[in-house]
């Protein structure tokens, strides 16, 4: 047991000498929970669209009103010419063009009918049809203003409730994913990193011919790398209650436990991960192609799972990350009790093993 | 000249050594290149949508079927009971619960109105929205179809319509790839130009070989020029083989004046080379970059407008955004390449680019010490 404390004592200070690399193991969860909370949102704000008004009459000059009360887009009235707009667009000036044709009022009061043209960059998909909707929006509005007078029969009127976030925020969703990219950065690439490091300098030797079992060498070297990962949930847990204002809904005990579990699992891949590479620079490698690549891919918390190719989606299956961000949204968001995620901790148990297992088995206590 | 000609001679040498080296250069752009645009799809369809039918009427049927036939959801479920509905959300099966009241046409035709509950997982906010506005609309186009079909033939109650007539320039099939690819490439020049620029000095001073080149007669910037061009011409390499990729799997042919791409490319390059170095003066072990430059390079991509739109940021992380050179690089490929924008449409990009990368240089020449 004192052996295995000094081992400890040992890794604890090589980590704690390296001021750079702890600048980024703390400096990581930090940033991304500020970026996260703070800065990236795929809500449209303030969008600059252009509105040629050829009409000039009271029906267009009411809808521009309401476009122009809309948080959603900053305005400006000038009278450009399809290829004028196509100017603009190339400068990336403005997102969006309306057009209202000549005689808007007259048409709709006459024939009942009036189109107004809405003409979108699409280089950005998802900003142009989000933009061309939000107009859709405004000018259904005005229709039905128009139509406040005569009494509207058989209305159907939806209540809506948006369930764990209301106000619609990122941050819910970016959160659990930037807990499991933190800990599993910091456990499979730094002791991987770790491990390999010893055997390039050569150093591993040195610990393979003292008294300690070579097992308790490998317990050693993860458990600094435990301890720093949970001070790092914790600090996320922290900001994201305090900063963010996103409160934990279930069991603190719980989604320790299961952080835990994650832990262990990267552990384990880390170590696996040092017994299949022979250098620092490969070791990074393969954390960086097997780890993280597929954690902000495949793990459902950058891009949805659903809208990807099936070959994807059961790929996605073998990523521990997945498993992780679902328990997470579960007990954190959702405030589920085990009952609902045992399934997932029962999946990442496994994988923690079968790691484990084949990790084990590669270690090798003599030198090639 | 003579110097920076024979140290060009063994970075040159080095690399070509480096077989592992060669093979990465490739097979990281192709892998991200041919995964990442098929995965990285914000386009919201598949919605699960849960129907709890108190009714069973005829109108509640032909509701149902709507909206399963818009193409936009899909039924994670049929039930008569709310709590049924609830354990879908909650185990994410459903996105939406539909709740069909009781007597709900009766209401409709007694009452005039009849409100409808729908719970939205709002977990992630954007799908919530988007998905909450598609059953909105088709549920809005189906009150429509009610009121033309029960009105009074006598009473039309017609009332005035403005249709939206949308059109989308430049991609009108609303292809999310095409806006992905261009933009991934960037931070995939960037990602093995600037790392491998940063492990490069870090890499002779851990092994020593550093100290060999400081006693030679080498001026400081000869070293940082020496340094820099073989990796220019790296990151032209895999920017080429990255637009191939672009043509071949995506068919992605540039509206736009290729050469004013490579123009802008060699700009970049400039500037991204130079944090690289820069990152390397400061770095003493090759863990140190790695850290250090993986930190940078995550917030550089998080930032730069790669995934979420910037116009959307505050204006503080606006301003940070304008001082990388990453985000000008996008916002130049998706003009250059989608739409066609010209040298005009770019010449601040280029301009801003430009003095980010003198003064990244200038402060890596001189934060590169010959004598320790």
């Amino acid at each position: 047991m004192k052996q295995l404390l000094s081992f400890v004592k040992k890794e604890f200070l090589q980590v704690l000498r390296d001021p750079k690399t702890l600048l980024m193991l703390f400096g990581l969860p930090v940033v991304q929970i500020v970026l996260f909370g703070f800065a990236l949102t795929n809500e449209l704000k303030n969008a600059n669209i252009v509105v040629v008004d050829n009409a000039k009459d009271y029906a267009s000059e009411q809808i521009i009103n309401k476009i122009e009360g809309s948080k959603f887009f900053s305005v400006k009235k000038t009278l450009l010419t399809p290829s004028q707009i196509n100017n603009a667009f190339k400068e990336g000036t403005i997102k969006l063009a309306v057009v209202f044709p000549a005689n808007f009022y007259t048409d709709l009061l006459h024939l009942g009918t009036a189109p107004v043209q809405v003409i979108a960059d699409a280089s950005d998909p998802n900003t142009a049809v989000q933009l061309s909707g939000y107009i859709t929006t405004i000018v259904a509005d005005y229709q039905a203003d128009l139509s406040k007078g005569s009494s509207v029969p058989y209305s159907i009127i939806p209540q809506v409730r948006m369930l764990y976030n209301p106000d619609l925020k990122g941050a819910p969703n970016f959160v659990p994913g930037v807990m499991a990219m933190v800990l599993l950065l910091v456990c499979v690439m730094m002791t991987s990193v770790s491990i390999v490091r010893e055997k390039e300098l050569g150093t591993m030797e040195i610990l393979l011919v003292s008294p300690v079992k070579p097992l308790m060498v490998i317990v050693a070297k993860a458990i600094p790398y435990l301890i720093l990962s949970l001070v790092n949930l914790a600090a996320i847990l922290l900001l994201s209650v305090y900063a963010l204002d996103l409160p934990i809904k279930g069991s603190l005990f719980l989604l320790v436990a299961e952080s835990t579990l994650l832990i262990i699992t990267a552990l384990s891949l880390g170590l696996l991960i040092s017994t299949i590479t022979s250098s620092q620079q490969s070791a990074m490698f393969a954390s960086m192609l097997g780890m993280m690549l597929p954690t902000m891919l495949l793990s459902g918390y950058m891009f949805p799972i659903e809208n990807m190719p099936i070959v994807l989606q059961v790929i996605s299956n073998i990523v521990p990350a997945k498993w992780y961000y679902i328990i997470v949204k579960a007990v954190m968001l959702k405030g589920l009790g085990f009952s609902y995620v045992w399934k997932e901790t029962v999946i990442l148990m496994g994988m923690t093993i079968f790691f484990l297992v084949i990790a084990l088995r590669n270690f090798k206590i003599r030198l090639e | 000249m003579r110097p920076l000609f024979f140290l060009l001679q063994k970075e040159f040498r080095q690399i070509f050594r480096d077989k592992g080296f060669i093979g990465r250069l490739f097979i990281a752009p192709a892998i991200q290149l041919i995964l990442l645009p098929l995965a990285a799809n914000y386009t919201i369809k598949n919605i699960n949508i849960a129907i709890v039918d108190h009714d069973h009427s005829e109108v509640s049927a032909k509701l149902t079927q709507k909206i399963l036939s818009s193409g936009y959801f899909k039924l994670a479920g049929f039930t008569d009971f709310n709590s049924k509905g609830e354990k879908l959300i909650e185990t994410d099966k459903a996105d939406i619960v539909l709740e069909i009241p009781e007597g709900f046409d009766k209401n409709l035709i007694k009452e005039g109105n009849q409100t409808m509950a729908i719970e939205v997982n709002a977990i992630n906010g954007v799908k919530a929205s988007v998905g909450y506005a598609y059953l909105n609309g088709i549920i809005m186009e189906y009150n429509q179809d009610i009121r033309l079909e029960w009105n009074d033939p006598n009473n039309p109650g017609q009332l005035p319509t403005i249709p939206v007539i949308s059109s989308f320039w430049y991609n009108p099939a609303l292809t999310y790839y095409i806006f992905m690819v261009p933009a991934i490439l960037v931070s995939l020049v960037t990602g093995i130009a600037g790392l491998s620029a940063a492990f490069n000095i870090v890499k002779e001073k851990e092994i020593g070989t550093i100290e060999q080149i400081n006693v030679t007669p080498i001026k400081k910037y000869q070293f940082i020029l020496g340094k820099l061009l073989p990796f220019v011409v790296m990151g032209a390499v895999v920017f080429t083989f990255g637009m191939l990729i672009a043509l071949v799997g995506y068919r992605i042919v540039p509206v736009g004046n290729i050469f004013l791409l490579y123009l802008f490319l060699l700009v970049f390059l400039f500037a991204i080379l130079g944090f690289g170095l820069l990152v390397s003066t400061y770095a003493e072990t090759q863990q140190q970059a790695n850290s250090l430059m993986f930190l940078f390079m995550m917030v550089f991509n998080m930032m730069s407008g790669l995934y979420t739109p910037i116009d959307s940021m505050p204006v503080w992380a606006k301003f940070i955004t304008h001082l990388f050179p990453v985000s000008y690089f996008i916002d130049v490929m998706r003009m250059v390449v989608i739409k066609g924008s010209g040298i005009g449409d770019v010449r601040m990009h280029i301009l801003y680019v430009f003095t980010i990368g003198l003064v990244l240089n200038t402060w890596a020449i001189l934060n590169y010490r010959k004598t320790t």
